[in-house]
């Protein structure tokens, strides 16, 4: 087991220089000049442009550059963002409220999404499972952007429970808003995954003798099916948690949080190679440690998965 | 080096379970063809379909939401670019059913024509990433080993990708833009998470009894992969797909909004649920339409998915 | 501030770009105290309340020398005082001078008062001036704002130079401008001609963080991406006396949610409505929705390189685009009347407009001379089966009127009209300037400073910095040359009118509406106005506590 944990690990390597080699060839052949691009609509002079170049190391080859990023990555010093701030400070900004809200958001689908899943499964066809149905392709069709809104005015505007935004006062309240409406697709995937797994195994021949040795049906339903359906459900969740940190764009918008999405897409849209590469690269680690969570898991839901 | 070593150790209860090609019922049921047991199985799963409510409802539903997109044509009369900012965000009328959007066009027209591009990446998208996640996924979490840990890791690189990042690399050097390529950059960084699902589930689903009978019948790896361990991790690979179907339908409108999707030309539901959003504080009724037509649309496909792995499952069919 | 911030968020963020706030009619009247009573400001005695106002993350380190956008722009103006400032109606008054002279309107002598101090202490001198203004004008610093000193004699873009600024005595210096420049004095109160403290030569960095200024605030924290809090500046003796205990411009990277924001009193000041709100922010607000022209015009500029729109045939195209365009249904249908259809190539904010000049009528919607303009230049080169395209970088404001234009184009022209959007403001600008562009493209344009030479010059002059589309007309250059040298502000304004006469006849740019300012204030602050720039004028803003 610890031989298999440390095996993962090394295999960080490998992916770490995979992934920001692609990166930093992605945000390379990003089309225009991002330098000409700071003067705004009045340009820079070429000199000016010339210079801040040679600042960010952007008139060497493609290798050079990617090596003086490698190097960066290694002193952790990853110089400064054409705004003149420390990198890591712009990392370490977003970072952390992104981690809360994506694991608030990832609790929120997980219980409600496997709790629904678990009730719309064993009554297949019922009226629960109709409307569960419903509520999924609602979620599915209404944008996220939509559902954020309408929950900001009416809960927060209107009503007055919950802040309106989270971006001056982060915390579990403010939060919790914007947790809802960032886990809302991905409540639709856990909850049919779970529905579907739920029923499929219900119909399973050892559910048959569980319930013939006299286990009762709640029995049943906990230490049998649930378990044996829970496999693609917390594949899912464990990747999921970097699409939360990654894709929240909409939602920190909506309530004004300054986190990972929102950073990424700006340094994406400005060209600024090194926070893309080095943000993204941050997730992925995360990515990467939450899938290692759930191979783990497998063994704990399925006894016959092993590793050596 | 082998991640899931398999331990041949049976699961409790589940000493009675028979493989599919064995089903002793089924041979009584159809009595005529027992010379091919898998292609008996998909025959016997078609059959089954054909005999259920619900497949004959969900084909209905995508049969006619195919038919719009490929003839918008014979639904409306109107273009859906004939717009007269004067009509703008005006309510239901005479020949204009759903009323008109923010720039005066015909809503219901709108709703005809935008079928077509939505329908075709979300398909074409939901495909590719089927083809390209679930092979991904079913040799790395069958074989295991050196296949598990490099496909595994390839699929972590491709998933540290962000989208729009490629999407603006990739359409920008791509000259035609059309439902394919855009539904190519959908599916080429969107396979990760169904690469995973169905890794995980054949990783458990390969230890099975029936599994072990096919090989101690001598059947060959890549034939058990095919004909029993897939049919029986298809279920959370078919429910995956058929909600990202509608993500891609929404997605493809995130992509033309920043200009690296369909050409602004292009009618799509997408597109218009995104230009609806403008219009929330004052008709946020325009975007039902749009909308509506993408729900109308997952929920065909959903429900065609579960009828699907009903069928494919001979333990729900038999009940 | 330059015009148009770059595209630097999703959607309604990137609204944001064409920063429109403006001046109210009566900009000196400082008893407008709004519809709230609870923060009014007594006569003669200032309120405490720390006044809130949406704000984007500024893109560089808070000096006159780099700030360059909308997001900086509005600390910078606070927490630096220069030679003049402007009031709300863009009239310019001395805040540091005691005088600006000039015997030919091209060697200036100016002399400030004496007593100023920078916030850590130091005086403000001569020196100041002189040390920021060659710092940002020297190539080699590589200063966003250096362009702005290109009309000082001894600037340069292409190799380091000194320009002709000169230290006479602890409070004197003098200018030297490259041609007679009458409006010189209104110049000065732009953020790039502010005083910098010597620390700021030694230790650039600091202003990264704690910026060191001789405003009416000060920078008290700077958390970034998230709030920058100003107070007053105890120090601060000019005529901008702060009327409350500090400003916080909260970044917000979503209009919409500044909005709802200010609809729940968590904001006092939005200073841009969203276009989602467009229609309702007048009848939410009340009293207290602003929504006044401003100095921004919005063009579609019709690039040089495009053979279609050359020669005679090509002239009468651009009219009957102009035409084709009903400027009144667009901005009362796609902008709920934040828009005033544009009648000028400059503003109606700025001294000197006129609504009539000869010409003009070509701005006029009138779809049957469209129709008859375009198939007369058909018969003089047959384009035939045409799509005009209308390039922007991407964003979804841009796309609703593009696609509103288009309707009309499409209707009335009888040929194709499509948006054509580059996904980065990178792509786009390099596009441009390689002369890519398949199609003519949106413009817009905010004053650096309240003058007309400021709309023109910049952007129609031979080889000007932002004269995208490449437009060359010598009769223009010597027009704006001799208004520059006009003995009287009349004068000038005159020939400014006959340059913007040849504008029309050749149809560089396509002028489509001017941008409102649209903004709003919660009932919690009183005496809330918006100057000529489109900025609040933060410092009459009274909140109690």
């Amino acid at each position: 087991m610890l031989w298999y944990l440390g095996r993962r690990l090394l295999q960080l390597i490998p992916v770490f220089l995979g992934a920001t080699l692609l990166l930093y060839a992605l945000v390379f052949l990003l089309p225009g000049d991002p330098v000409a691009a700071l003067g705004g609509e009045r340009g820079l002079p070429e000199a000016v442009q010339e210079q801040i170049r040679q600042r960010y190391n952007l008139d060497e080859p493609f290798l050079v550059q990617y090596l003086l990023f490698l190097q960066g990555v290694f002193t952790l010093d990853f110089g400064v963002d054409f705004r003149g701030r420390e990198i890591l400070d712009v990392i370490a900004g977003a970072l952390p409220v992104t981690f809360q809200l994506a694991v608030m958001a990832l609790v929120f689908e997980a219980i409600l999404g496997i709790g629904f899943g678990l009730l719309a499964g064993m009554r297949k066809g019922g009226w629960f499972d109709g409307s569960v149905l419903v509520m999924s392709l609602f979620v599915i069709a209404v944008p996220t952007f939509v559902i954020g809104f309408v929950l900001q005015f009416v809960v927060g505007v209107q009503l007055g429970w919950l802040p309106v935004t989270a971006g001056r006062d982060p915390n579990f309240r403010s939060l919790l808003m914007p947790a809802i409406v960032l886990g809302a697709v991905s409540f639709a995937y856990v909850l049919r995954l779970t529905r579907t797994s739920v029923a499929e195994n219900l119909s399973a021949d050892y559910v048959r003798t569980a319930r013939a040795k006299g286990l009762r049906r709640s029995q049943v339903t906990g230490r049998h099916v649930l378990r044996n359906s829970l496999i693609p459900v917390v594949t899912f969740l464990g990747a999921d948690l970097g699409n939360l940190m990654a894709g929240a764009i909409v939602t920190e918008g909506i309530f004004n949080i300054n986190g990972v999405g929102g950073t990424l897409f700006d340094a994406i849209t400005r060209g600024e190679n090194v926070t893309v590469v080095s943000l993204t690269t941050v997730l992925v680690i995360i990515y990467i440690i939450a899938n290692l969570v759930v191979d783990l898991l497998y063994a704990a839901l399925d006894p016959r998965i092993r590793y050596a | 080096m082998p991640e899931n070593r398999y331990v041949p150790a049976p699961r409790p209860g589940q000493e009675h379970f028979t493989a599919p090609v064995d089903e002793g019922g089924l041979g009584a049921v159809d009595a005529v063809d027992t010379s091919d047991a898998p292609s008996s199985f998909w025959r016997e799963s078609w059959r089954e379909m054909r005999r259920r409510p619900m497949f004959w409802a969900a084909a209905t539903i995508i049969l006619v939401v195919v038919t719009v997109a490929a003839f918008p044509g014979l639904f409306t009369s109107l273009g859906p670019r004939q717009c007269d900012l004067a009509m703008s965000l005006q309510g239901p009328q005479p020949g204009h059913p759903f009323g008109f959007d923010f720039q005066g066009c015909d809503i219901y027209s709108r709703t005809m024509y935008g079928a077509r591009a939505s329908v075709l990446v979300g398909v074409l998208a939901t495909t590719m990433v089927i083809v390209l996640g679930t092979s991904i996924g079913a040799v790395a979490g069958y074989y295991g080993g050196w296949f598990d840990t490099i496909l595994s890791r390839i699929t972590d690189i491709f998933f540290a990708v962000p989208l729009v990042l490629a999407a603006i690399v990739v359409m920008s050097v791509s000259t035609n833009r059309t439902s394919f390529t855009v539904a190519l950059v959908l599916a080429l960084f969107g396979w990760t998470s169904i690469a995973r699902i169905t890794r995980g589930t054949v990783m458990s689903v390969k230890n099975n009894e029936f599994v072990t009978a096919a090989k101690s019948l001598g059947m060959g790896r890549g034939a058990i992969l095919l004909r029993h361990v897939l049919p029986n991790a298809a279920a959370p690979i078919i429910v995956y797909a058929t909600v990202a179907l509608g993500t891609f339908i929404v997605a493809e409108a995130t992509l033309s909004f920043l200009g690296i999707g369909l050409p602004p030309s292009v009618v799509s539901w997408g597109g218009d649920i995104s230009k609806a959003q403008n219009s929330i504080r004052v008709a946020p009724e325009i975007l039902f339409y749009p909308a509506g037509g993408l729900a109308l649309t997952v929920l065909g496909f959903i429900m065609m998915g579960d009828v699907v792995r009903d069928a494919l499952d001979p333990k729900a069919r038999k009940r | 501030m330059t015009p148009r911030r770059r595209l630097a968020g999703v959607g309604a963020f990137a609204l944001a770009s064409a920063l429109m706030l403006s001046a109210c009619g009566g900009g000196g009247d400082n008893t407008d105290t709004g519809e709230g009573t609870d923060g009014g400001a007594t006569e003669g005695g200032a309120t405490t309340g720390i006044v809130t106002v949406n704000g984007t993350e500024p893109q560089n380190p808070l000096t006159p020398g780099m700030t360059n956008e909308v997001g900086g722009g509005l600390a910078v103006k606070n927490i630096y005082a220069g030679l003049v400032y402007y009031d709300a109606e863009g009239a310019s008054h001395y805040e540091m001078a005691e005088s600006i002279e000039s015997e030919d309107n091209q060697n200036w002598t100016i002399t400030i008062q004496d007593g100023w101090t920078f916030s850590d202490g130091t005086p403000v001198t001569a020196q100041s001036y002189v040390d920021a203004w060659k710092y940002t004008a020297l190539l080699s610093n590589g200063q966003n704002q250096q362009y702005f000193f290109h009309d000082v004699a001894g600037w340069s873009d292409t190799e380091d130079s000194e320009i002709a600024v000169e230290v006479v005595d602890d409070l004197t210096f003098t200018v030297e401008l490259i041609a007679p420049s009458a409006d010189f004095e209104l110049w000065l109160g732009y953020t790039a001609f502010m005083p910098m403290p010597e620390v700021f030569f030694e230790n650039p960095d600091i202003y990264s963080d704690a910026p060191v200024g001789n405003g009416p605030y000060v920078v008290e924290s700077w958390e970034h991406e998230n709030v920058i809090s100003l107070r007053p500046n105890p120090d601060y003796e000019g005529p901008r006396t702060p009327q409350n205990g500090g400003i916080d411009i909260v970044i917000y990277t979503d209009e919409n949610t500044a909005y709802n924001d200010l609809l729940s009193a968590n904001l006092d000041i939005i200073t841009n409505v969203p276009s989602s709100a467009f229609q309702t922010f007048e009848s939410d607000l009340g009293e207290r929705a602003v929504n006044q022209p401003a100095a921004v015009i919005q063009v579609i500029q019709v690039p040089a390189w495009l053979p279609e729109f050359e020669g005679e045939a090509g002239n009468l195209r651009r009219q009957a685009i102009s035409k084709a365009i009903d400027r009144n249904q667009v901005t009362e249908t796609v902008f709920g009347g934040t828009r005033t259809p544009a009648t000028d190539f400059t503003s109606p904010v700025i001294a000197g407009y006129s609504e009539d000049i000869p010409g003009s009528e070509v701005l006029e919607y009138d779809a049957d001379a469209a129709k008859a303009l375009w198939d007369e230049a058909e018969g003089m080169d047959p384009l035939g089966d045409y799509t005009l395209q209308i390039a922007s970088n991407a964003d979804s404001d841009h796309q609703t009127w593009v696609d509103a234009v288009c309707n009309n184009i499409r209707t009335v022209l009888e040929i194709g009209c499509e948006f054509y959007p580059y996904p980065t403001f990178a792509e786009f600008l390099d596009a441009r300037d390689a002369g890519e562009v398949p199609g003519i493209f949106r413009g817009g344009w905010q004053a650096d400073w309240p003058a007309m030479s400021n709309f023109l010059g910049p952007v129609y002059g031979t080889g000007a910095g932002s004269n995208d589309m490449q437009y060359t007309n010598e009769e223009f250059d010597a027009k704006l040359a001799e208004a520059g040298a006009a003995e009287t502000p009349e004068e000038a304004t005159e020939l400014y009118k006959e340059a913007q006469e040849i504008l029309f006849r050749d149809l560089p740019g396509i002028p489509l509406w001017y941008n409102n300012a649209t903004a709003g204030y919660a009932e919690t602050v009183d005496n809330v106005q918006f100057g000529w720039d489109s900025d609040p004028i933060l410092h009459e803003v009274a909140k109690s506590e």
